[in-house]
């Protein structure tokens, strides 16, 4: 698995997203900066990984998602490639309109930084496959703008395809009320592009794949797609 | 030529900011405010003369960047 993390001004995660793949494929990711036009060639995975790109400026993401490097992601993506979004990787995602939908302001208005549950919704992914059928887990989230919004026909066409990766839920694995923590419509906290080969969450796997810091729940999505 | 461009939230996208705004002003006692939608004025300088050509280069400017047409309508105002 050779890893691409695209670096942004303004990207704050793209090193414990590096430590994390580090750890799940034993090979340290290339690190490419927004202003290149192509990725390493060989490349598997691109990352785009979280932080405030740009400073969250005119939309959160909306900046990177013109930056130059996109061009080549897209490209990446349209051949099928992996191409993973975390937190403002989601943000830019939407942005490029490489995943449907947007990501507006907390519904309580409040950054939430804490610990939560979510719920596997497919097992068959190349970034899912090490977890069980609707396995809940525990990851961290942390942001201001996760509430996912999209249209009803988008909606649906999301549901109808599968293509709802995560969503929040409580320990026991049951959705809605209190176990969303920012509106997000039918509690989405990740999804999939029509191939599945590009995935947009919110939550960060990447921060707990170690028993030190509260859990290993993001492990098994590196080792995931060090299997795919 | 300058131009202004009003970026606004499409009708029924739920505007926290707008509501919180709202609430705010309702706490000052500002009388007669029925709801508040936020948007974003940018005001912009063209080096063009042709207001077709101007109205054309700034709804693409739209398009591309400064709005974000799945939840957001802009409206072009040339000075």
């Amino acid at each position: 698995m050779n890893a691409a993390v695209i670096v942004f001004p303004g990207s704050n995660r793209e090193k414990d997203v590096a430590r994390a793949l580090t750890a799940a494929t034993g090979r340290a990711p290339a690190f490419v900066w927004h202003a290149e036009t192509a990725l390493p060639p060989g490349t598997d995975l691109v990352v785009l990984p979280g932080g405030f790109s740009y400073g969250d400026y005119l939309r959160c993401g909306a900046i990177a998602a013109r930056a130059p490097v996109i061009a080549a992601v897209r490209a990446h993506a349209a051949r099928g490639g992996l191409v993973l979004g975390i937190c403002n990787g989601f943000q830019i995602l939407v942005e490029t309109g490489l995943l449907p939908g947007v990501l507006m302001r907390n519904a309580n208005l409040r950054f939430v930084c804490r610990m939560q549950h979510l719920r596997v919704e497919r097992n068959d992914t190349a970034y899912t496959s090490h977890y069980e059928p609707s396995q809940v887990i525990e990851v961290a989230i942390a942001h201001g703008e996760g509430n996912y919004v999209a249209g009803a026909e988008t909606l649906a066409r999301l549901e109808g395809d599968g293509r709802v990766a995560f969503r929040y839920c409580d320990r026991d694995g049951v959705v809605g009320g209190a176990a969303n923590p920012n509106g997000s419509m039918h509690d989405i906290a990740g999804i999939y592009s029509e191939k599945l080969n590009v995935l947009g969450l919110m939550p960060h796997p990447e921060n707990l794949i170690d028993p030190l810091v509260g859990g290993t729940d993001g492990l098994l999505f590196f080792e995931s797609l060090a299997a795919a | 030529m300058k131009a202004r461009v009003l970026v606004t939230l499409k009708t029924g996208i739920l505007d926290p900011q707008g509501k919180a705004i709202e609430d705010a002003l309702r706490a000052l006692a500002v009388e007669g405010v029925e709801s508040v939608r936020q948007g974003k004025v940018f005001d912009i300088k063209l080096a063009l003369t042709d207001s077709a050509k101007a109205e054309g280069v700034l709804r693409e400017a739209c398009e591309k960047l400064l709005a974000n047409q799945v939840v957001e309508n802009y409206q072009v105002e040339l000075g």
